[in-house]
């Protein structure tokens, strides 16, 4: 369980985030929409403690992420993201991508990490690719292999920080349906995205962020269906 | 007009002491570039510490290796460093004061191919959980190392070239050395330097395919 309670977070003197409240169950899939600016992207960073936070807290799994006891290191097995920009390492192979952190952070075997590498490229359809360098790859290929990159790690929670936002839109779609395909084997995301229909089909709720605070959640059908907040409604308004 | 008389002859006779000439090049050379690369790593260390002190010491180092005469770097080792007392061989006041330079030009080249690694790839291994200094060690470094590779090999080949200011200290054994002396003799002096030159470029010409034959190994990217 993640659980994100009252946190505050400036960049400067811009307040990024006003105070975040939010619960996300094990087996959860919550998506974060909202305008550029609103600090949806800066939760997720915040939430594996890659940003620190200047108040409040965030618990995963009863663990503070931003205590000095934290074993941060430890903390992101469990807790994965993958970014807008997928950050493919150019200089290793596509197998050899995920087999990196399994290899250097778990200390398992060069067979048991091939095993795993293997297994998860071809859950997101790169079984083929194994020795290629990622430049020669196409975006969406690429940004499917950052995400196996993540599982290899088999972690319990997975953020998606934009992931499509960077890709040519006929590549959107593979890339969306790897992340169908995670949801529906109940693996607990927190996405923020700005595909509204992807949204509203994968999403036990959605949550809406406007200038750093959340503004509305709800399960897709009641936060598309019948939005409360007048931000929301402009912002829904604008994107049909 | 033309009247002069090539000799070459005399020159080919001495092939085979200035070939021994140029292996001690060559050994200078490649010395000169371990310590430099040595060097410049602690530089480069020095810069980023965030030290004052070191980080100064590392910019003044690397300002006056760049901006001033090789000549100058290595006359300083040897005559310089004479005047404290402190006596090096012509020999180790050349090896002294090329690895001077080469730290000097190599440091800043690490600095620019540490630059060229975007910070996202440190991030994308700390998100992995990889400590920054796994994240530094498997994932910058080994891209740095491609994007300073090429460099590096011409300094490579600047420190071969640069061999021959040994002269002006008194060096003796290596290429330009005996080429020097066998040129006091024989007053052949065209027929010696040229032939000394075709080593010269010859050596440096290798090491240049050399090292691309390696980039195109080590980096298959």
């Amino acid at each position: 369980m993640i659980e994100i309670q009252n946190v505050r977070k400036s960049f400067g003197s811009l307040e990024v985030l006003k105070g975040i409240d939010l619960t996300v169950e094990k087996g959860e899939v919550v998506t974060v929409i909202g305008g550029s600016g609103s600090g949806k992207s800066t939760l997720l960073t915040c939430i594996n403690g890659l940003e620190p936070i200047d108040a409040g807290r965030i618990m995963v799994d009863g663990t503070e992420v931003h205590a000095k006891t934290t074993d941060l290191n430890k903390l992101r097995r469990k807790v994965g993201i993958v970014f807008q920009q997928w950050n493919a390492f150019p200089h290793l192979t596509v197998l050899e991508n995920i087999m990196l952190a399994p290899r250097k952070v778990l200390g398992l075997s060069k067979e048991k990490a091939e095993e795993i590498a293997v297994k998860q490229l071809t859950h997101v359809g790169l079984g083929e690719k194994l020795s290629v360098y990622p430049t020669r790859m196409s975006g969406g290929q690429q940004q499917r292999m950052a995400i196996a990159r993540a599982l290899a790690m088999s972690p319990e929670y997975m953020l998606f920080d934009e992931v499509t936002s960077a890709l040519d839109p006929q590549l959107v779609g593979e890339v969306l349906d790897t992340l169908r395909m995670l949801a529906s084997e109940g693996m607990t995301m927190i996405c923020v995205t700005h595909e509204m229909k992807f949204a509203r089909e994968v999403s036990d709720r959605v949550a809406f962020f406007h200038k750093g605070v959340m503004a509305e959640i709800a399960p897709p059908e009641a936060l598309f269906g019948t939005p409360k907040d007048p931000e929301l409604q402009k912002f829904l308004a604008a994107t049909h | 007009m033309f009247s002069y008389t090539f000799h070459w002859n005399q020159a080919l006779k001495a092939l085979p002491q200035m070939l021994d000439g140029a292996l001690i090049t060559l050994q200078v050379a490649l010395l000169s570039m371990v310590i430099g690369l040595a060097l410049a790593l602690a530089l480069t260390a020095c810069r980023l510490s965030g030290n004052r002190v070191l980080g100064g010491i590392a910019t003044t180092w690397i300002e006056i290796a760049r901006n001033t005469p090789a000549l100058f770097q290595i006359y300083m080792a040897h005559f310089g460093l004479g005047n404290f007392g402190i006596h090096l061989s012509p020999y180790t006041a050349l090896l002294v004061g090329i690895a001077f330079n080469n730290a000097g030009y190599l440091a800043e080249n690490f600095r620019g191919a540490l630059k060229a690694i975007p910070d996202t790839q440190t991030r994308a291994g700390r998100s992995l959980g990889m400590t920054p200094v796994q994240a530094f060690r498997y994932i910058v470094l080994p891209q740095m190392l491609r994007v300073a590779f090429l460099p590096a090999t011409n300094q490579m080949v600047w420190a071969i070239l640069m061999t021959s200011l040994g002269v002006t200290v008194g060096m003796n054994s290596d290429l330009a050395g005996v080429t020097q002396e066998l040129n006091a003799r024989s007053f052949r002096t065209f027929e010696f330097f040229a032939l000394a030159a075709v080593i010269y470029y010859v050596i440096a010409k290798a090491v240049t395919l050399a090292a691309r034959v390696l980039a195109s190994r080590l980096f298959r990217y």
